[in-house]
């Protein structure tokens, strides 16, 4: 079982990276990764926000929409509680915690539009009905991973783009189209762990 | 007549000048993700343009009803419900699509352009230039997407709407299938399609070259390059500016930011 748990989140961080596979969180990724410190606090809230809203959203499509049979309300359900989630979070560490709001506040609102939570959100979802073994354990695990995945794709792009601004850039590609093209590069080297947990776990 | 003409600007802005995906850099993820396949761009462009009208009028008016602090939920709630909608429709009357866009087609709720377009757009306007700038900024995204699947399918498949039926059933038309190419070349002329392309480096690759040429006509044009400006058209701007004041500070990050590039070097 453990076995299993494992071979979820290492899929998730490697093979199916949320970014640079499955094109969530393509934004942030492009957006917020010009400094390794935005890059990172703003991965740690996503890993926060992915790890909560699926402890939330699972047991509300188990027990509540899917007996009810309100299955197709699940898009709107889970958007509204992502909102309301990363709202609540928001109040209670600039309450409670000033530190933690300081690192990771500015970054939770940007949070509820990135399809990178609704996405895993629904995938779990999805992967739960199609796999009576999938449960909330994994989905967890799975969601943890997801967030893993986005902060490794996110530091290493930071890295690269560090790079990239002592470079000699032809004056065509400047800004967004060499930004594109170092994360298709970037994108390659992740190709490089296809099948590699299959043949670990396998 | 002035009204005509400004509802032609609205319309014609969405097409090129401010093309959602070339020009405003939004909605990126569905076009790296979608754009492996012209036949899911183009379904992929209808349901978003559906969504994307139809929350634009009601949201237009809606606009003096929605006090302005929780308009945001507001906006996503009246998105989400059309996105289910369509949702629906096309598990209903295009299944192969259904399973082809997956969760890409609940993430149109998501979508920058079509919040984006509410906040920056709908919010402030009448009913019918909402009407007319979700449609422009439609066919836009549509276009977009088509052009960047054009290429990642012809090179990296080898084929043109490949799989066209699952759209045309729609119509009663099952005969066309889509356009082989490679695969009908003479043995002499055999070319392997590049499959890189349609995986995931290649769509990163193919946006990027699409942005340089994008940027190249519109300087030509004396059009500012295209920015990942956020700011301006998320709804988000109010954190956003946040971001971008902390990434235009000091520079003091940069060591460790080099360092990590050292480090993850190696692995790339």
């Amino acid at each position: 079982m453990t076995k299993y748990y494992i071979s979820i989140l290492l899929t998730a961080i490697l093979t199916n990276n949320f970014v640079l596979s499955k094109f969530l969180g393509i934004c942030p990724f492009l957006g917020v990764s010009k400094k390794l410190k935005t890059a990172t606090g703003m991965s740690l809230a996503v890993i926060f926000v992915m790890a909560m809203s699926t402890a939330v959203t699972y047991p509300i499509n188990a027990y509540l929409l899917e007996p009810k049979g309100l299955g197709y309300l699940q898009t709107i359900v889970f958007i509204l509680v992502i909102a309301v989630l990363v709202q609540f979070v928001e109040t209670v560490l600039k309450k409670y915690i000033p530190s933690l709001y300081s690192a990771l506040g500015i970054y939770l609102p940007l949070i509820t539009t990135n399809c990178a939570v609704l996405g895993v959100v629904l995938l779990n979802v999805e992967r739960a009905g199609a796999e009576p073994s999938f449960g909330f354990a994994a989905s967890m695990f799975n969601s943890v991973g997801g967030g893993l995945g986005f902060m490794l794709a996110m530091v290493m792009f930071a890295g690269v783009r560090s790079k990239m601004e002592s470079c000699d850039i032809p004056k065509f590609l400047q800004g967004l189209p060499i930004t594109l093209i170092a994360a298709s590069l970037v994108s390659v080297s992740f190709l490089g762990f296809g099948g590699i947990v299959e043949n670990i776990f396998g | 007549m002035a009204e005509k003409t400004t509802l032609r600007k609205e319309f014609t802005k969405g097409l090129l000048v401010e093309n959602p995906v070339l020009r405003l850099v939004l909605g990126t993820c569905p076009t790296l993700a979608i754009s492996t396949s012209m036949t899911n761009s183009i379904g992929m462009g209808i349901s978003a343009m559906i969504v994307l009208v139809c929350s634009n009028i009601a949201i237009s008016m809606l606009r003096r009803v929605i006090p302005s602090k929780v308009r945001i939920p507001a906006y996503i709630v009246v998105i989400a419900s059309f996105v289910t909608i369509v949702q629906m429709l096309v598990k209903a009357f295009v299944p192969a699509l259904d399973s082809a866009l997956g969760v890409y087609l609940p993430l149109i709720v998501v979508n920058c352009i079509i919040l984006g377009r509410a906040e920056a757009f709908a919010g402030k306007n009448s009913v019918a230039a909402s009407a007319v700038d979700g449609i422009g900024m439609g066919i836009g995204f549509t276009a977009a997407l088509l052009c960047m699947a054009t290429i990642r399918e012809f090179f990296g498949n080898g084929t043109l709407f490949s799989g066209a039926d699952s759209l045309l059933n729609l119509f009663g038309i099952t005969s066309f299938t889509g356009i082989e190419i490679f695969s009908r070349l003479p043995e002499s002329l055999h070319i392997e399609p590049i499959l890189i392309l349609i995986l995931a480096p290649g769509g990163f690759f193919t946006f990027g070259l699409l942005m340089a040429v994008s940027n190249k006509i519109a300087e030509g044009k004396g059009k500012p390059k295209a920015e990942l400006r956020g700011c301006d058209s998320c709804p988000m701007s109010g954190s956003c500016s946040l971001i971008a004041r902390d990434e235009a500070g000091d520079c003091a990050e940069k060591q460790p930011a080099q360092a990590t590039a050292n480090t993850t070097g190696g692995d790339a």
